[in-house]
């Protein structure tokens, strides 16, 4: 084992502000004609393998009301399981699927959605398999630094009992803040809770 | 089952006595939308070290140069011109390449091109607010655009934020994941502001601040700043003959 460098600190995060879309997904924001589309706004085509959900969702506040200004960033493995990565080693990931998403929620209502495919499982450190998830991220204005969790699905019970993350959570009654609902074939709802009795599980890793 | 090797070790835990906490109470909005619970630790997996992978062919030939990207032909924004630029590092110290920068900001006059910006100044019709581009092998990037104006927000009844411009950032990492504030050195307003003080140190908040560089500056054009961006670093500490189940 070697002796630890010093290391230089991260830069510190600041909130997303209000206007996020300028930034992030200009066209929806209203600002056309700079970039054709806006990043993140499919990770899939009519090509790619696997299948097709929906996840659709709000992000509520210790009020109980939905932000209407926040950005969701989301990053998956394809059907298969991999990642489209140069972190991935495994095997060659699905040329038609990116694995990354970006909604802005409903300027209104908040909603925020995605078309993806159900991800395969994918290995945990040490071996074990981890349950088929989606990694979220969440900012917006009044967020100071951007929030880490997991999406999981109610329909994957036994691979979930077998999870290393959510077998790790000390208060099992938060690990179904991290379990989307499946509401019809392949449409899924996940709702996130920011504080409060539902407070979703936010992640330090 | 064969035995995956991992091929680096995991990622830095963020320090999180140095970012800024969820809850920061003179920043108000944060008192409702700060989670109150303790956070689920645990070491970065494959979901965290991996992360997308972005086309350079993206990119639209002016869109790092907000001067210039909505602007009509023949027309510029108004306000005075800079150069941004600096290096995305890690934290030990390298060069992280092909990283995608984006950036936001405000018009010279502290005005937002959006929806739900109220602010009296005007808006400017050759100015959009938005740009993009990536690092080189070096992981040095460059944008031109006009100083953004500072303006008030409705915090306290007189809250003026500093001038600044947004950046979100991509590491090759889905964990390095990072939006952040620069903020232009010798304004005031810096330490004023309830969003920067949430920072706790103020190194901290001096990282964020870009330093004037006259070397740097485009003669007759535009003055420049410096903005370094340093995200998460791999743990340097190797763990030999990692086995499965350890």
């Amino acid at each position: 084992m070697s002796q630890t460098p010093k290391t230089l600190n991260e830069s510190p995060s600041q909130t997303a502000g209000p206007y996020v879309h300028i930034g992030c997904t200009p066209n929806f924001g209203g600002i056309d004609g700079v970039y054709v589309e806006d990043p993140g706004s499919r990770l899939i085509n009519e090509e790619t393998r696997g299948e097709r959900i929906t996840i659709k969702g709000c992000v509520y506040d210790g009020t109980g009301a939905p932000l209407t200004d926040a950005l969701i960033e989301i990053w998956q493995a394809d059907a298969a399981g991999l990642y489209s990565s140069p972190e991935e080693s495994r095997g060659q990931v699905d040329p038609n699927f990116s694995g990354w998403g970006r909604s802005p929620g409903d300027m209104e209502t908040g909603e925020f959605s995605f078309e993806s495919v159900r991800p395969g499982a994918v290995p945990y450190p040490d071996g074990r398999m981890q349950a088929p998830h989606i990694t979220f991220w969440i900012v917006a204005r009044g967020i100071n630094i951007g929030l880490h969790t997991r999406m999981y699905f109610d329909d994957e019970e036994a691979a979930n009992a077998a999870d290393p993350i959510l077998a790790s959570i000390a208060h099992r009654q938060r690990v179904d803040t991290m379990i989307a609902k499946c509401d019809s074939e392949g449409a899924y709802r996940f709702d996130i809770h920011l504080q409060g009795e539902h407070e979703t599980i936010f992640f330090d890793m | 089952m064969s035995t995956e090797t991992r091929p680096q070790p995991g990622y830095i835990p963020r320090d999180r006595a140095w970012q800024p906490p969820a809850l920061a109470p003179a920043y108000k909005t944060s008192i409702t939308r700060s989670p109150q619970q303790a956070l689920l630790s645990f070491p970065t997996t494959l979901s965290e070290e991996s992360g997308p992978v972005f086309g350079h062919s993206i990119l639209g030939s002016q869109d790092s140069n907000l001067l210039q990207n909505f602007a009509a032909d023949g027309a510029s924004a108004i306000g005075p011109r800079i150069l941004v630029y600096g290096q995305v590092r890690d934290q030990s110290g390298q060069g992280v390449p092909d990283a995608l920068i984006e950036v936001w900001q405000a018009n010279a006059g502290g005005r937002y091109r959006h929806q739900k910006e109220t602010y009296i100044a005007p808006l400017d019709p050759n100015f959009g607010g938005c740009g993009r581009c990536f690092t080189d092998d070096r992981g040095y990037y460059e944008f031109r655009s006009v100083h953004p104006g500072a303006y008030p927000w409705p915090n306290s009844e007189n809250s003026w934020r500093p001038a600044h411009i947004h950046f979100s950032v991509f590491g090759p990492a889905f964990a390095q994941r990072l939006i952040t504030q620069m903020y232009f050195e010798g304004d005031p307003l810096i330490w004023e502001c309830p969003i920067v003080t949430a920072i706790p140190s103020r190194q901290g908040i001096e990282s964020l601040i870009a330093r004037l560089d006259l070397d740097a500056t485009l003669p007759m054009d535009s003055i420049a700043y410096r903005f370094d961006i340093t995200l998460r670093g791999r743990q340097q500490t190797y763990f030999e003959n990692r086995t499965e189940g350890l």
